[in-house]
């Protein structure tokens, strides 16, 4: 209850900081969808199999905007998020019919693998796709409004705050649900699992479809907030920083992947500002010592902190 | 006369040159308790493993139930009402006892809520009868990977018991658990099997369990089985009494 007031507060306080600094509304809503695609990578993270390819659904529903925008140019922004995400799950439930039959390494790798055939497919058709120059997504209407860029920005920061607010209380129920309760225990013992009568392939399946649901939503969002959309969004490299990202908020709450995000922008930002040459060994340097001092996150450190003081004063 | 749930019928397997099921023949009755002793390597487990789904036999069949299971994956038989607990106790090590209950609970019904927590999608009071009956509810909220191996031993029971099956099929229950503790252990699964009216077999080393707690024996010498009935009868089989008393006597 109190993380959730927390959440609605945090988001009301983005919200806020959108209004009266209106610079920083396109980077707060890529950052949520950074924090979002990474709540994502979250979901099959918990029966312990990590995708290095995750970001091909934030590419592929990215691109379904873009087509659909450019074949509908009247359709409103609203539907186009519905429909493109809609593929890209789509495309998640075909794709996890395959991967779920893999562990480890190859679920990571096949990931991967399917993510770089997409890339090389949307760079090397440049009639189809635009090529590595992408496609441009002209700003359609919202929810029926016709509006200027800043009021789009300021819609489309809200839309992107309920989503936020959404997928994790989604994650959150998920997560203490039968199905995921299950997914952990894929981790621990898959052959237990199937002895009691539950199809490992299919608990994952369920997770993986959702985890693609809300990277293909990120992805939706983050194409009308960029209003152009590019191979890169779906590279390995980009896979990285969803996992980088979760790790270094930790998974074991919904606040951690947002957490992460938020710190992996702000890092980010920092190190290209001061040290643009050597930015990626400062989110290196990062994710080396979060992982030493905190295994489970930031969040998950702090959790932990809060506990043993609970028990510290208890006792 | 009470029905036969599970029958095999001329089983084969072998594991290159190692014979591990040699032409077995095997029926088990509602109601019986079958104690299968024999050496290490005597092809025990893999017999249990084929009956289980684990391990598809080259010839013959399996029939639990009136349904033929050969061949059929662990989850199908599981479904059928064959449940099975392992010589190493298989759980989900980073859940608590009463959420692997609550698993196995929700495995039940087959149908997993998405957004429905686990502790209210499944009955707590039977959750906590189970816990009860097989005397874990001391260690209800305890990791599992921290359990004693005992405790442990007695959680995968109870997991499979949580499905209801008809046929418990335990692969050495005491292995691993100290001699003093045996009985004990023995005693509380034996019960919650006779209040579940579960009909058993389990594999055991220890003449003392398989007297005390089996209403029928089967001993398995080199991939057969050299002996099968009433536990006074089969203990005293010289062949059993040579081939594996003698070596469970050292």
């Amino acid at each position: 209850m109190k993380t959730g007031l927390f959440s609605v507060f945090s988001a009301l306080v983005l919200l806020v900081s959108g209004i009266f600094f209106p610079w920083s509304k396109t980077m707060l809503i890529i950052g949520l969808c950074y924090g979002l695609s990474a709540l994502g990578v979250a979901i099959p993270a918990k029966s312990g199999q990590v995708s290095f390819g995750h970001a091909m659904f934030a590419c592929v529903a990215a691109y379904s905007v873009a087509f659909i925008a450019r074949a509908f140019p009247a359709m409103d922004g609203l539907l186009l998020l519905v429909l493109a995400t809609l593929f890209g799950t789509l495309f998640s439930a075909l794709l996890g019919l395959f991967v779920v039959r893999y562990r480890g390494i190859f679920f990571g790798m096949l990931n991967l693998a399917v993510s770089m055939v997409i890339v090389t497919l949307l760079g090397k058709l440049y009639n189809l796709s635009g090529g590595t120059d992408g496609i441009r997504v002209e700003r359609p209407a919202l929810m029926g409004m016709l509006t200027d860029r800043s009021e789009f920005e300021t819609l489309l920061l809200v839309l992107t705050l309920l989503v936020g607010l959404s997928a994790g209380w989604f994650y959150q129920r998920f997560t203490q649900s039968a199905t995921g309760e299950a997914l952990a225990g894929l981790k621990s013992n898959e052959t237990r699992l199937e002895y009691l009568g539950i199809s490992a392939h299919k608990v994952l399946w369920v997770g993986y479809v959702w985890s693609g649901f809300w990277v293909s939503l990120a992805g939706a969002i983050f194409a009308l907030a960029q209003g152009l959309v590019t191979p890169d969004m779906g590279s390995w490299t980009r896979s990285g920083e969803l996992v980088f990202i979760m790790i270094l908020g930790g998974a074991s709450h919904a606040l951690g992947p947002f957490v992460g995000a938020a710190v992996f922008q702000a890092v980010k930002l920092f190190a290209s500002a001061y040290m643009a040459g050597v930015w990626q060994m400062l989110l290196g340097l990062t994710l080396l010592t979060v992982i030493a001092v905190a295994p489970d996150g930031i969040l998950g450190a702090w959790q932990k902190r809060r506990e043993s003081l609970r028990q510290g004063a208890s006792s | 006369m009470n029905p036969v749930l599970l029958s095999a019928k001329d089983i084969c397997l072998s594991f290159g040159g190692v014979v591990a099921a040699d032409h077995i023949d095997f029926e088990l009755k509602t109601g019986e308790r079958l104690a299968v002793i024999g050496q290490n390597g005597a092809g025990k487990t893999t017999f249990i493993n084929i009956c289980t789904g684990y391990l598809q036999p080259t010839a013959g069949r399996v029939v639990f139930d009136d349904h033929d299971i050969t061949g059929q994956s662990p989850r199908s038989i599981v479904r059928l009402g064959l449940g099975r607990s392992f010589q190493l106790p298989q759980l989900f090590t980073e859940h608590t006892v009463q959420q692997c209950l609550e698993i196995s609970a929700a495995a039940r019904s087959r149908h997993l809520s998405w957004l429905t927590s686990l502790s209210s999608s499944v009955d707590q009071t039977e959750v906590f009868e189970t816990l009860e009956l097989i005397g874990l509810r001391h260690v209800a909220n305890e990791v599992c990977a921290e359990l004693p191996e005992g405790h442990k031993k007695l959680l995968d029971v109870a997991m499979a018991l949580m499905l209801r099956p008809k046929l418990l099929i335990m692969d050495e229950p005491t292995s691993g658990v100290s001699s003093q503790d045996k009985h004990g252990l023995m005693a509380l699964v034996m019960q919650a099997l006779d209040e579940r009216k579960v009909t058993s077999w389990f594999v055991e080393h220890d003449v003392d369990i398989v007297s005390r707690y089996a209403t029928r024996v089967a001993a398995w010498i080199d991939g057969k089985i050299a002996a099968d009935g009433d536990p006074q009868t089969v203990l005293q089989h010289p062949q059993v009494r040579q081939e594996v008393l003698g070596e469970m006597a050292c």
